[in-house]
């Protein structure tokens, strides 16, 4: 019966850190635009998390993307002339320039969300 | 379709899967030194998603095979309903074979590891239920006095489940619209997947060991029972070490680096005791199970070694989102999890394998090994230049260039990974096919 009463804590500790985990323990002091909310769509339709990565989840083939548009290399100009005409290893996507600002404002939100929320 | 081969079925879907898998993963893994080879028509868009979706379904399908033949005998009855069980192995194969078309078709929900569309979700978790089902009808689990593995196997039917639904929390705006959040839900769902199939595994592995040891006393042991509930409360807690650069709570990093990689230390301490008790009177017909599993003891040992390094929030810092998490991931996915399933496979048909075929397998088993140690040391290396260039600000161009010698290694032992799998999957799906009593 103690396997039992053990099994039984852990489930409800488990619960319980999820629950703060979904709440208090995510939470973040930057709202996400509309613009960015396409975006990030556009993101997910694209499956650009395939080959770049946000907060180092995703896949390896091109850069991580977290501070692309603070990035002093690199910038959100930067990142928009890539994202409508392709690069070294990416193809040409063919968005649209609507589409291109959407996921700058996605990447931006990103990046705000990541310093803003330094703890 | 022969109602008592379900498990048969389940089996062949997986080494189907893997065939595929590793084919689009050798793709994938040369496009990393020619970037548009195969150009639009097979990009490292499909091929990647492709070997990762297939990767998982090779695991799934095998240990349901491996699960559907040891329920029956465990309960010592037949399985519940062979009927639910075909209409799981049908929905099984009718996924996979829509999100091979998908994703070709350049269909995807963009979330990784789960980059499928949404509502395919529903399929999976439609079978899942069935599996589920004829599960606790079938062995009617009881955990007050059962050995681990049926602790194991509940646990991971149970948390397969959970885990997929908070995989899904995205769609509800509260997760999607917070960045922090999405991101370690994401995390801590697929985190805890990855813990729910390690227990389905394991269950089988230990329910295995039990059946070639003829050593009842070691699953119901208190050292077994510890490994279970340390693993169980990494399942829960250890997804952590992932989210170290994400600005969640400073709490979610402290939880996850104290709970660590402890899961494996004494899985390794299991396998080297069954190992010692084996010694030299290791069954005839399980020179093949004892090769797989000593093969994964080795993993175990080494990838714990990679797992505690990168779990230090410090080393963490410069490892994560570089090729050393994938080398983690491939020693996890094919030195332990595939080498632990090989052998559950064995364990079923090594009866009807063929002396020649068995030296064959061993033979093929080392160059596993060996193959997979270069793959995974080209990882390394590759994944130390990502980080060093990206500590230097190198332009990523230049860190790529530096990084392709290496990935050239990684290509050649990707080949040779292939070749020693192939001729495994080879030797042991001939008994499956021969075979008509595997259940």
């Amino acid at each position: 019966m103690r396997k039992i009463y053990f099994i039984v804590c852990l489930m409800t500790t488990y619960i319980a850190y999820s629950a703060w985990v979904y709440t208090g323990g995510t939470g973040s002091v930057v709202k996400m635009e509309s613009a960015a909310q396409n975006g990030k769509r556009i993101w997910q339709r694209s499956n650009c998390q395939n080959c770049h990565q946000l907060f180092g989840l995703g896949g390896y083939m091109g850069p991580d993307l977290t501070s692309v548009t603070t990035d002093k290399r690199r910038g959100a100009n930067y990142a928009r002339a890539i994202i409508l005409s392709g690069g070294n290893n990416m193809p040409n996507y063919h968005f649209t320039a609507s589409e291109a600002d959407d996921i700058i404002a996605y990447l931006d939100h990103v990046n705000k969300a990541a310093t803003a929320n330094i703890r | 379709m022969d109602q008592k081969n379900i498990g048969r079925h389940f089996i062949l879907l997986g080494f189907g899967c893997l065939l595929v898998s590793i084919t689009f993963g050798l793709v994938a893994s040369l496009q990393y030194v020619v970037p548009h080879l195969f150009g639009d028509v097979l990009s490292f868009r499909t091929t990647r998603p492709l070997h990762v979706f297939l990767a998982i379904n090779w695991i799934f399908a095998c240990v349901t095979g491996v699960a559907y033949n040891a329920w029956p005998q465990v309960a010592g009855r037949p399985l519940h309903s062979y009927g639910l069980a075909q209409i799981h192995f049908f929905m099984h194969l009718a996924t996979v074979l829509v999100v091979i078309i998908g994703f070709f078709s350049g269909t995807f929900s963009g979330r990784e590891y789960l980059e499928f569309p949404v509502w395919v979700s529903g399929l999976i978790v439609g079978y899942w239920l069935l599996f589920v089902y004829n599960y606790f009808k079938t062995v009617h689990p009881d955990l007050r006095g059962a050995p681990v593995y049926i602790w194991s196997w509940t646990a991971g039917l149970v948390f397969f489940l959970i885990t997929m639904t908070e995989a899904h929390l995205w769609l509800l705006p509260w997760f999607n619209d917070n960045i922090i959040r999405d991101v370690t839900v994401q995390w801590k769902a697929n985190g805890s997947m990855v813990g729910a199939w390690n227990m389905l595994i394991y269950g089988s592995s230990m329910f295995i060991m039990e059946r070639v040891s003829g050593n009842t006393t070691a699953t119901r042991g208190r050292t077994a029972f510890l490994f279970f509930f340390l693993g169980f409360t990494n399942l829960m807690f250890n997804w952590g070490h992932h989210t170290y650069v994400v600005p969640a709570h400073p709490v979610v990093k402290q939880v996850a680096y104290i709970i660590s990689m402890t899961e494996l230390i004494l899985f390794a301490n299991i396998i080297m005791k069954w190992r010692r008790n084996m010694g030299s009177q290791t069954p005839p017909n399980s020179v093949l199970t004892v090769t797989f599993f000593s093969i994964a003891d080795r993993w175990i040992l080494m990838n714990l070694a990679l797992a505690i390094a990168i779990s230090v929030p410090y080393i963490n810092q410069f490892t994560h989102g570089t090729q050393i998490t994938v080398a983690h991931a491939m020693g996890t996915t094919i030195g332990i999890n595939t080498t632990l399933l090989l052998g559950c496979v064995s364990w079923i048909v090594e009866q009807s394998v063929s002396r020649a075929s068995r030296k064959h397998i061993i033979l093929a088993s080392r160059w596993l090994h060996w193959s997979l140690l270069v793959f995974w040391c080209s990882l390394l290396v590759t994944g130390f230049i990502r980080s060093a260039g990206t500590i230097g600000s190198l332009p990523f161009v230049r860190i790529t260039e530096q990084m392709l010698p290496w990935l050239r290694v990684f290509s050649l032992a990707g080949v040779a990974l292939v070749a020693a799998l192939v001729a495994i999957i080879i030797s042991l799906v001939k008994p499956i096919l021969v075979r008509t009593d595997v259940a």
